[in-house]
Protein backbone atom coordinates (compact mmCIF):
# COMPACT_ATOMS: atom_id res chain seq x y z
CA UNK A 1 0.00 0.00 0.00
CA UNK A 2 1.06 3.49 -1.02
CA UNK A 3 1.39 5.57 2.43
CA UNK A 4 -0.22 8.56 0.81
CA UNK A 5 1.04 10.86 3.58
CA UNK A 6 4.57 11.48 1.96
CA UNK A 7 3.64 14.47 0.96
CA UNK A 8 3.94 18.28 2.63
CA UNK A 9 1.27 19.61 4.26
CA UNK A 10 2.30 23.52 3.74
CA UNK A 11 1.86 24.70 0.14
CA UNK A 12 4.72 26.18 -1.93
CA UNK A 13 3.40 29.67 -1.51
CA UNK A 14 3.96 29.25 2.70
CA UNK A 15 7.32 27.51 2.26
CA UNK A 16 8.73 30.79 0.34
CA UNK A 17 7.31 32.44 2.52
CA UNK A 18 9.12 30.95 5.43
CA UNK A 19 12.30 31.06 3.85
CA UNK A 20 11.93 34.88 3.34
CA UNK A 21 10.98 35.49 6.67
CA UNK A 22 14.28 33.27 8.42
CA UNK A 23 16.11 35.62 5.61
CA UNK A 24 14.41 38.87 7.34
CA UNK A 25 15.37 37.56 11.10
CA UNK A 26 18.91 37.09 9.71
CA UNK A 27 19.35 40.56 8.28
CA UNK A 28 17.92 41.86 11.25
CA UNK A 29 20.19 40.52 13.82
CA UNK A 30 23.15 41.07 11.11
CA UNK A 31 22.43 44.95 11.31
CA UNK A 32 22.46 45.28 14.54
CA UNK A 33 25.81 42.88 15.21
CA UNK A 34 23.91 40.05 17.37
CA UNK A 35 25.84 36.63 16.71
CA UNK A 36 24.04 33.62 15.44
CA UNK A 37 25.17 30.79 17.47
CA UNK A 38 24.55 27.12 16.87
CA UNK A 39 24.24 25.21 20.56
CA UNK A 40 23.35 21.02 20.42
CA UNK A 41 19.67 19.75 20.33
CA UNK A 42 21.17 16.71 22.84
CA UNK A 43 21.98 17.48 26.35
CA UNK A 44 22.87 15.07 29.62
CA UNK A 45 20.21 17.24 31.05
CA UNK A 46 16.68 18.47 30.54
CA UNK A 47 14.63 20.67 32.61
CA UNK A 48 12.87 20.89 35.64
CA UNK A 49 9.80 22.77 34.85
CA UNK A 50 6.81 21.07 35.92
CA UNK A 51 4.78 21.78 32.50
CA UNK A 52 7.72 20.96 30.23
CA UNK A 53 8.45 17.30 29.27
CA UNK A 54 11.37 16.36 27.52
CA UNK A 55 11.83 13.52 25.06
CA UNK A 56 14.76 11.69 25.68
CA UNK A 57 16.81 9.99 23.38
CA UNK A 58 19.26 6.87 24.34
CA UNK A 59 22.92 6.82 22.31
CA UNK A 60 26.15 4.80 22.58
CA UNK A 61 29.03 4.71 20.85
CA UNK A 62 33.04 5.18 21.25
CA UNK A 63 33.41 6.07 25.02
CA UNK A 64 29.96 5.42 25.97
CA UNK A 65 29.65 1.47 25.84
CA UNK A 66 26.13 1.85 27.61
CA UNK A 67 23.33 3.24 26.46
CA UNK A 68 23.27 7.14 27.53
CA UNK A 69 20.01 9.18 28.55
CA UNK A 70 20.16 12.28 26.36
CA UNK A 71 17.78 15.18 26.30
CA UNK A 72 16.42 16.71 23.31
CA UNK A 73 16.10 20.70 24.39
CA UNK A 74 12.91 22.24 24.78
CA UNK A 75 14.71 25.76 24.35
CA UNK A 76 18.16 26.38 23.47
CA UNK A 77 18.44 28.51 27.19
CA UNK A 78 20.94 27.08 29.27
CA UNK A 79 23.45 26.34 26.55
CA UNK A 80 22.92 29.82 25.34
CA UNK A 81 23.28 30.97 28.62
CA UNK A 82 26.33 29.38 28.48
CA UNK A 83 27.82 30.99 26.02
CA UNK A 84 27.19 34.47 27.73
CA UNK A 85 28.76 33.57 30.54
CA UNK A 86 31.61 32.37 28.18
CA UNK A 87 31.55 36.23 27.07
CA UNK A 88 29.50 35.80 23.98
CA UNK A 89 27.89 39.22 23.82
CA UNK A 90 24.77 39.43 22.31
CA UNK A 91 23.46 36.21 20.39
CA UNK A 92 20.62 34.63 18.80
CA UNK A 93 19.67 31.10 17.55
CA UNK A 94 17.21 29.74 14.82
CA UNK A 95 16.59 25.55 16.00
CA UNK A 96 14.51 22.89 16.83
CA UNK A 97 13.08 22.63 19.89
CA UNK A 98 10.97 19.47 21.32
CA UNK A 99 8.05 18.85 24.13
CA UNK A 100 6.65 15.79 24.65
CA UNK A 101 2.84 15.70 24.99
CA UNK A 102 2.48 18.85 23.35
CA UNK A 103 -0.35 18.18 19.91
CA UNK A 104 -2.92 20.65 19.10
CA UNK A 105 -3.76 23.19 15.77
CA UNK A 106 -1.26 25.27 17.26
CA UNK A 107 1.08 22.62 18.97
CA UNK A 108 3.96 20.14 16.93
CA UNK A 109 5.88 18.12 19.34
CA UNK A 110 9.15 19.73 17.44
CA UNK A 111 8.80 23.22 16.08
CA UNK A 112 11.22 25.82 15.54
CA UNK A 113 12.15 28.52 17.96
CA UNK A 114 13.90 31.93 17.53
CA UNK A 115 15.44 32.69 20.62
CA UNK A 116 18.13 35.23 21.47
CA UNK A 117 20.04 37.47 24.27
CA UNK A 118 21.32 41.05 24.93
CA UNK A 119 23.13 42.24 27.74
CA UNK A 120 22.63 44.87 29.06
CA UNK A 121 19.08 45.14 28.01
CA UNK A 122 15.95 45.37 30.68
CA UNK A 123 12.92 43.32 29.64
CA UNK A 124 11.64 46.89 28.46
CA UNK A 125 14.07 47.36 26.42
CA UNK A 126 14.02 43.07 24.84
CA UNK A 127 10.02 44.14 24.35
CA UNK A 128 11.05 46.94 22.06
CA UNK A 129 13.19 45.38 20.34
CA UNK A 130 11.23 42.34 19.79
CA UNK A 131 7.92 44.71 18.77
CA UNK A 132 10.32 46.49 15.86
CA UNK A 133 11.30 42.64 14.77
CA UNK A 134 7.73 41.52 14.55
CA UNK A 135 6.56 44.74 12.99
CA UNK A 136 9.21 43.83 10.24
CA UNK A 137 7.79 40.27 9.68
CA UNK A 138 4.18 40.71 9.96
CA UNK A 139 3.78 44.51 9.20
CA UNK A 140 1.21 44.85 11.97
CA UNK A 141 0.82 47.61 14.09
CA UNK A 142 2.98 48.56 17.27
CA UNK A 143 2.50 46.07 20.29
CA UNK A 144 0.77 47.56 23.30
CA UNK A 145 1.67 46.81 26.98
CA UNK A 146 -0.70 45.61 29.91
CA UNK A 147 1.09 43.80 33.09
CA UNK A 148 -0.31 40.38 33.84
CA UNK A 149 -2.49 42.14 37.04
CA UNK A 150 -4.27 44.79 34.51
CA UNK A 151 -5.23 42.33 31.87
CA UNK A 152 -6.62 39.85 34.68
CA UNK A 153 -8.52 43.16 36.05
CA UNK A 154 -9.49 44.11 32.51
CA UNK A 155 -11.03 40.95 31.32
CA UNK A 156 -12.35 38.82 34.70
CA UNK A 157 -12.03 42.63 37.25
CA UNK A 158 -10.22 40.33 39.38
CA UNK A 159 -6.71 40.82 41.16
CA UNK A 160 -4.53 37.75 40.39
CA UNK A 161 -2.13 38.81 42.68
CA UNK A 162 -4.05 38.73 46.33
CA UNK A 163 -5.30 35.53 47.66
CA UNK A 164 -9.14 37.25 47.92
CA UNK A 165 -8.76 37.64 44.07
CA UNK A 166 -7.39 34.15 43.16
CA UNK A 167 -10.86 32.66 45.77
CA UNK A 168 -13.20 35.09 43.92
CA UNK A 169 -11.36 33.53 40.62
CA UNK A 170 -12.29 29.87 41.54
CA UNK A 171 -15.91 31.04 42.21
CA UNK A 172 -15.68 32.11 38.81
CA UNK A 173 -14.16 29.50 36.94
CA UNK A 174 -16.86 26.82 39.00
CA UNK A 175 -19.62 29.59 37.89
CA UNK A 176 -18.55 29.16 34.22
CA UNK A 177 -18.81 25.20 34.23
CA UNK A 178 -14.94 24.72 34.56
CA UNK A 179 -15.61 22.56 37.34
CA UNK A 180 -14.25 19.45 35.67
CA UNK A 181 -10.91 20.99 35.29
CA UNK A 182 -10.37 22.03 38.77
CA UNK A 183 -9.86 20.02 42.20
CA UNK A 184 -9.07 21.50 45.67
CA UNK A 185 -5.37 20.90 45.43
CA UNK A 186 -4.56 23.08 42.47
CA UNK A 187 -2.42 25.98 43.49
CA UNK A 188 -3.37 29.57 42.51
CA UNK A 189 -0.82 29.22 39.33
CA UNK A 190 -2.70 26.43 37.94
CA UNK A 191 -6.62 28.74 37.90
CA UNK A 192 -4.34 31.28 36.98
CA UNK A 193 -3.43 29.83 33.76
CA UNK A 194 -6.71 28.44 33.27
CA UNK A 195 -8.17 31.55 33.59
CA UNK A 196 -5.54 33.22 31.02
CA UNK A 197 -5.98 30.44 28.27
CA UNK A 198 -10.05 31.10 29.07
CA UNK A 199 -10.64 34.85 29.50
CA UNK A 200 -7.89 36.50 28.64
CA UNK A 201 -6.00 34.83 25.72
CA UNK A 202 -8.61 35.00 23.31
CA UNK A 203 -9.59 38.93 24.40
CA UNK A 204 -5.81 40.02 23.85
CA UNK A 205 -4.36 41.27 21.27
CA UNK A 206 -6.71 41.22 18.91
CA UNK A 207 -5.84 44.09 17.11
CA UNK A 208 -2.35 44.45 17.52
CA UNK A 209 0.53 42.12 19.12
CA UNK A 210 0.06 43.50 23.16
CA UNK A 211 3.28 42.07 25.63
CA UNK A 212 1.97 40.90 29.09
CA UNK A 213 4.25 41.52 31.12
CA UNK A 214 4.93 41.60 35.21
CA UNK A 215 3.88 37.64 35.21
CA UNK A 216 3.11 36.79 39.13
CA UNK A 217 6.19 35.99 40.82
CA UNK A 218 4.90 31.82 41.32
CA UNK A 219 5.33 31.95 37.58
CA UNK A 220 8.68 33.90 37.38
CA UNK A 221 10.53 30.89 35.78
CA UNK A 222 14.02 32.14 35.03
CA UNK A 223 13.30 35.66 35.15
CA UNK A 224 14.29 38.68 38.11
CA UNK A 225 11.73 38.99 40.64
CA UNK A 226 10.43 42.98 40.39
CA UNK A 227 12.72 44.87 43.40
CA UNK A 228 9.25 47.23 43.34
CA UNK A 229 6.73 44.65 43.64
CA UNK A 230 8.06 41.37 44.66
CA UNK A 231 4.67 40.04 44.08
CA UNK A 232 5.47 40.20 40.32
CA UNK A 233 8.34 39.37 38.56
CA UNK A 234 10.29 40.47 34.72
CA UNK A 235 8.78 37.87 33.15
CA UNK A 236 6.39 39.01 30.05
CA UNK A 237 5.06 37.17 26.65
CA UNK A 238 3.47 38.33 23.27
CA UNK A 239 0.43 37.44 22.10
CA UNK A 240 -0.86 38.42 18.79
CA UNK A 241 -4.61 37.18 17.62
CA UNK A 242 -5.07 34.57 19.66
CA UNK A 243 -1.24 33.13 19.87
CA UNK A 244 1.20 32.79 22.23
CA UNK A 245 4.32 34.16 20.26
CA UNK A 246 6.81 34.89 22.55
CA UNK A 247 8.09 34.61 26.53
CA UNK A 248 11.07 36.30 27.46
CA UNK A 249 12.39 37.40 30.95
CA UNK A 250 15.15 39.82 32.49
CA UNK A 251 17.12 37.14 33.26
CA UNK A 252 17.67 35.92 36.67
CA UNK A 253 22.00 35.51 37.30
CA UNK A 254 22.22 34.29 40.53
CA UNK A 255 23.07 30.79 40.44
CA UNK A 256 21.58 30.00 43.93
CA UNK A 257 18.26 31.65 43.15
CA UNK A 258 18.37 29.44 40.41
CA UNK A 259 18.89 26.50 41.76
CA UNK A 260 16.57 26.70 44.45
CA UNK A 261 13.56 27.44 41.52
CA UNK A 262 14.43 24.05 39.96
CA UNK A 263 14.42 22.62 43.49
CA UNK A 264 10.73 23.80 44.20
CA UNK A 265 9.95 22.47 40.28
CA UNK A 266 11.11 19.35 41.60
CA UNK A 267 9.23 19.10 44.76
CA UNK A 268 6.11 19.92 42.47
CA UNK A 269 6.47 17.44 39.85
CA UNK A 270 6.67 14.78 42.82
CA UNK A 271 3.26 16.13 44.37
CA UNK A 272 1.74 16.17 41.27
CA UNK A 273 2.83 12.59 40.57
CA UNK A 274 5.11 13.31 37.76
CA UNK A 275 9.26 12.56 37.36
CA UNK A 276 11.61 14.79 39.30
CA UNK A 277 14.18 15.49 36.65
CA UNK A 278 18.36 16.25 37.33
CA UNK A 279 18.56 19.36 37.09
CA UNK A 280 21.93 20.89 34.46
CA UNK A 281 24.99 21.01 36.46
CA UNK A 282 26.71 22.88 33.83
CA UNK A 283 24.08 25.46 33.51
CA UNK A 284 24.63 26.30 37.27
CA UNK A 285 28.20 26.21 36.86
CA UNK A 286 27.95 28.98 34.06
CA UNK A 287 25.74 30.99 35.96
CA UNK A 288 28.22 30.50 39.22
CA UNK A 289 30.80 31.52 37.31
CA UNK A 290 28.46 34.62 35.81
CA UNK A 291 26.60 35.74 33.54
CA UNK A 292 26.31 39.08 32.30
CA UNK A 293 22.74 41.48 33.23
CA UNK A 294 20.77 40.70 30.66
CA UNK A 295 17.27 39.88 28.84
CA UNK A 296 16.59 37.43 26.52
CA UNK A 297 13.29 35.93 24.35
CA UNK A 298 12.21 32.91 22.76
CA UNK A 299 9.73 33.14 19.90
CA UNK A 300 7.55 30.16 18.22
CA UNK A 301 8.67 30.86 14.32
CA UNK A 302 5.94 28.77 13.46
CA UNK A 303 3.20 30.82 14.68
CA UNK A 304 4.76 34.14 13.60
CA UNK A 305 4.37 32.04 9.94
CA UNK A 306 0.91 31.07 10.70
CA UNK A 307 0.38 35.04 11.39
CA UNK A 308 2.40 35.99 8.40
CA UNK A 309 0.32 33.78 6.18
CA UNK A 310 -3.39 33.50 8.04
CA UNK A 311 -3.12 29.67 8.60
CA UNK A 312 -5.69 28.19 10.97
CA UNK A 313 -3.50 25.29 11.82
CA UNK A 314 0.16 25.00 12.33
CA UNK A 315 0.31 21.87 9.76
CA UNK A 316 -0.63 24.70 7.24
CA UNK A 317 3.54 25.98 7.80
CA UNK A 318 5.00 23.13 8.19
CA UNK A 319 6.50 20.66 5.46
CA UNK A 320 5.98 17.75 7.26
CA UNK A 321 3.76 17.71 11.33
CA UNK A 322 4.36 15.45 13.41
CA UNK A 323 1.76 12.93 11.53
CA UNK A 324 3.71 12.75 8.44
CA UNK A 325 7.29 13.23 9.86
CA UNK B 1 -16.16 0.58 32.47
CA UNK B 2 -12.84 1.79 30.80
CA UNK B 3 -11.54 5.29 31.55
CA UNK B 4 -9.82 7.25 29.37
CA UNK B 5 -7.41 9.38 29.67
CA UNK B 6 -7.32 13.41 27.93
CA UNK B 7 -4.50 12.04 25.32
CA UNK B 8 -7.59 9.12 24.25
CA UNK B 9 -9.97 11.48 23.61
CA UNK B 10 -10.77 11.49 19.59
CA UNK B 11 -14.69 12.37 18.44
CA UNK B 12 -17.01 10.09 18.72
CA UNK B 13 -15.76 8.64 21.81
CA UNK B 14 -18.57 8.16 24.67
CA UNK B 15 -17.81 9.34 27.82
CA UNK B 16 -19.91 10.04 31.27
CA UNK B 17 -20.35 13.28 32.14
CA UNK B 18 -22.63 14.72 34.62
CA UNK B 19 -24.41 10.68 35.34
CA UNK B 20 -24.90 11.18 31.48
CA UNK B 21 -23.68 9.58 28.62
CA UNK B 22 -22.19 12.11 25.96
CA UNK B 23 -19.95 11.30 22.99
CA UNK B 24 -17.35 13.88 22.18
CA UNK B 25 -17.86 16.30 19.04
CA UNK B 26 -14.61 18.18 19.17
CA UNK B 27 -11.34 18.05 21.39
CA UNK B 28 -8.48 20.57 21.31
CA UNK B 29 -5.38 21.34 23.84
CA UNK B 30 -4.52 24.18 25.23
CA UNK B 31 -1.62 25.40 26.78
CA UNK B 32 0.26 28.10 27.82
CA UNK B 33 4.03 28.37 26.66
CA UNK B 34 5.00 27.80 30.12
CA UNK B 35 1.88 26.15 32.40
CA UNK B 36 -0.59 23.31 32.99
CA UNK B 37 -2.05 21.90 29.35
CA UNK B 38 -5.79 21.43 29.05
CA UNK B 39 -8.21 19.39 26.78
CA UNK B 40 -11.35 21.69 25.85
CA UNK B 41 -14.17 19.54 24.57
CA UNK B 42 -17.45 20.26 23.05
CA UNK B 43 -19.57 16.64 23.99
CA UNK B 44 -23.38 15.79 23.29
CA UNK B 45 -25.52 14.65 26.11
CA UNK B 46 -27.03 11.74 24.71
CA UNK B 47 -30.01 11.27 26.92
CA UNK B 48 -30.99 15.13 26.54
CA UNK B 49 -28.99 16.11 23.48
CA UNK B 50 -27.84 18.96 25.07
CA UNK B 51 -24.41 20.59 23.10
CA UNK B 52 -22.00 21.71 26.06
CA UNK B 53 -18.57 22.45 26.58
CA UNK B 54 -15.94 21.01 29.28
CA UNK B 55 -12.43 21.55 30.09
CA UNK B 56 -9.68 19.00 31.99
CA UNK B 57 -6.67 18.55 32.90
CA UNK B 58 -4.42 17.30 30.38
CA UNK B 59 -3.43 13.85 32.19
CA UNK B 60 -6.55 13.37 33.95
CA UNK B 61 -9.22 10.44 33.58
CA UNK B 62 -12.62 9.99 32.50
CA UNK B 63 -14.95 7.42 32.94
CA UNK B 64 -16.29 6.08 29.55
CA UNK B 65 -19.64 5.33 28.46
CA UNK B 66 -20.74 1.70 27.90
CA UNK B 67 -22.46 2.86 24.91
CA UNK B 68 -22.92 0.86 21.45
CA UNK B 69 -24.86 1.27 18.61
CA UNK B 70 -27.03 -2.28 17.33
CA UNK B 71 -28.63 -3.16 14.50
CA UNK B 72 -32.59 -4.02 15.45
CA UNK B 73 -35.51 -5.52 13.21
CA UNK B 74 -38.58 -3.79 15.09
CA UNK B 75 -41.13 -5.87 15.76
CA UNK B 76 -44.45 -4.44 17.22
CA UNK B 77 -45.37 -2.01 20.01
CA UNK B 78 -47.77 -3.15 22.93
CA UNK B 79 -49.30 0.67 24.14
CA UNK B 80 -45.85 0.65 26.64
CA UNK B 81 -42.67 -0.44 24.93
CA UNK B 82 -41.53 -0.53 21.35
CA UNK B 83 -40.32 -4.41 20.79
CA UNK B 84 -37.13 -5.24 18.96
CA UNK B 85 -35.11 -8.18 17.96
CA UNK B 86 -31.86 -9.06 16.85
CA UNK B 87 -32.52 -10.99 13.94
CA UNK B 88 -29.71 -13.58 14.17
CA UNK B 89 -29.88 -14.69 17.78
CA UNK B 90 -33.55 -13.41 17.77
CA UNK B 91 -33.35 -11.79 21.19
CA UNK B 92 -35.75 -9.15 21.97
CA UNK B 93 -35.31 -6.12 23.60
CA UNK B 94 -37.65 -3.41 24.83
CA UNK B 95 -36.96 0.31 24.03
CA UNK B 96 -39.81 2.87 25.81
CA UNK B 97 -41.30 6.59 24.84
CA UNK B 98 -38.05 8.20 26.30
CA UNK B 99 -35.99 6.28 23.79
CA UNK B 100 -37.84 5.86 20.80
CA UNK B 101 -39.26 9.95 20.96
CA UNK B 102 -40.56 11.25 17.67
CA UNK B 103 -38.93 8.47 15.63
CA UNK B 104 -42.27 6.14 16.46
CA UNK B 105 -43.69 7.57 13.56
CA UNK B 106 -41.02 6.37 11.08
CA UNK B 107 -41.26 2.46 12.63
CA UNK B 108 -42.14 -0.33 10.24
CA UNK B 109 -42.81 -4.06 11.04
CA UNK B 110 -39.26 -5.71 10.35
CA UNK B 111 -37.54 -2.49 9.51
CA UNK B 112 -33.78 -2.75 10.77
CA UNK B 113 -33.06 0.52 13.00
CA UNK B 114 -30.10 1.41 14.29
CA UNK B 115 -30.52 1.34 18.48
CA UNK B 116 -28.60 3.10 20.71
CA UNK B 117 -27.85 1.14 23.98
CA UNK B 118 -26.14 2.80 27.07
CA UNK B 119 -25.36 -0.53 29.41
CA UNK B 120 -27.34 -2.83 27.64
CA UNK B 121 -30.86 -0.37 27.72
CA UNK B 122 -32.35 1.93 24.37
CA UNK B 123 -31.89 5.47 24.70
CA UNK B 124 -31.76 6.45 21.09
CA UNK B 125 -34.14 4.52 18.08
CA UNK B 126 -32.74 5.92 14.64
CA UNK B 127 -35.09 4.27 11.82
CA UNK B 128 -33.74 3.46 8.29
CA UNK B 129 -33.11 6.70 6.53
CA UNK B 130 -36.07 5.45 3.66
CA UNK B 131 -39.43 3.70 4.95
CA UNK B 132 -42.50 2.62 2.97
CA UNK B 133 -45.57 3.63 4.80
CA UNK B 134 -49.44 3.22 3.30
CA UNK B 135 -51.11 6.62 3.02
CA UNK B 136 -54.71 5.98 5.23
CA UNK B 137 -56.01 9.59 4.64
CA UNK B 138 -55.48 12.92 2.15
CA UNK B 139 -57.74 15.01 0.26
CA UNK B 140 -58.71 13.62 -3.18
CA UNK B 141 -56.31 15.85 -6.00
CA UNK B 142 -58.12 18.19 -8.25
CA UNK B 143 -58.49 17.24 -11.33
CA UNK B 144 -55.74 18.83 -14.27
CA UNK B 145 -53.73 20.16 -11.73
CA UNK B 146 -50.40 19.63 -13.56
CA UNK B 147 -48.37 22.37 -11.50
CA UNK B 148 -47.55 19.82 -8.76
CA UNK B 149 -46.74 22.94 -6.49
CA UNK B 150 -47.83 23.02 -2.91
CA UNK B 151 -49.06 19.38 -2.61
CA UNK B 152 -51.32 18.26 -0.02
CA UNK B 153 -50.98 16.91 3.75
CA UNK B 154 -51.30 12.83 3.83
CA UNK B 155 -51.73 10.95 7.27
CA UNK B 156 -49.74 7.32 7.23
CA UNK B 157 -50.83 4.39 9.09
CA UNK B 158 -48.18 4.64 11.34
CA UNK B 159 -49.74 8.91 12.46
CA UNK B 160 -46.65 10.65 10.21
CA UNK B 161 -47.88 13.20 8.26
CA UNK B 162 -46.04 14.15 4.90
CA UNK B 163 -47.15 16.27 2.39
CA UNK B 164 -47.12 14.75 -0.78
CA UNK B 165 -47.96 15.52 -4.89
CA UNK B 166 -51.85 16.17 -5.21
CA UNK B 167 -51.83 13.22 -7.32
CA UNK B 168 -51.16 10.12 -4.71
CA UNK B 169 -54.01 9.02 -3.19
CA UNK B 170 -55.51 6.54 -0.15
CA UNK B 171 -54.11 3.40 -0.40
CA UNK B 172 -51.18 3.82 -1.75
CA UNK B 173 -47.90 3.36 -0.39
CA UNK B 174 -45.30 5.95 -0.47
CA UNK B 175 -41.55 6.71 0.52
CA UNK B 176 -40.26 8.85 2.94
CA UNK B 177 -37.10 10.31 3.80
CA UNK B 178 -37.36 10.16 7.83
CA UNK B 179 -34.10 12.43 7.77
CA UNK B 180 -36.02 15.36 6.67
CA UNK B 181 -39.61 14.23 7.01
CA UNK B 182 -40.40 14.28 3.19
CA UNK B 183 -42.03 12.43 0.15
CA UNK B 184 -39.70 10.73 -2.18
CA UNK B 185 -41.70 8.62 -4.80
CA UNK B 186 -44.82 6.14 -4.83
CA UNK B 187 -43.77 2.40 -4.68
CA UNK B 188 -45.33 0.76 -7.15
Amino acid sequence: MTDVRWQPTASWNVLHNRADMLRRIRTFFAERDVLEVDTPLLSHAGVTDVHLQNVTAQLQGPGMPIPTTFYLQTSPEYAMKRLLAAGSGSIYQICKVVRDDEISVRHNPEFTMLEWYRPGFSDADLMAETDVLVRDILGCAEAEYVTYQDAFQRELNIDPLTSAGIAELKQRLLHDGYGSAIDESDSADTLLQLAMSMYVEPNIGQERPCFVTHFPASQAALAKLSTDDPRVSHRFELFYQGLELANGFWELTDAKQQRQRFEQDNRERKALGLQEQPVDERFLAALDAGIPECAGIAVGLDRLLMLRVGAQDISQVLSFPIERA
Amino acid sequence: MANYSTNEFKQGLKIMQDGEPCVILENEMVKPGKGQAFSRVRIRKLLSGKVVEKTFKSGDSVEGADVVDVELAYLYADGEFWHFMNNETFEQIAADDAAVGDNKKWLVEQDVCTLTLWNGKPINVAPPNFVELEIVETDPGLKGDTAGTGGKPATLSTGAVVRVPLFVQIGEVIKVDTRSGEYVSRVK
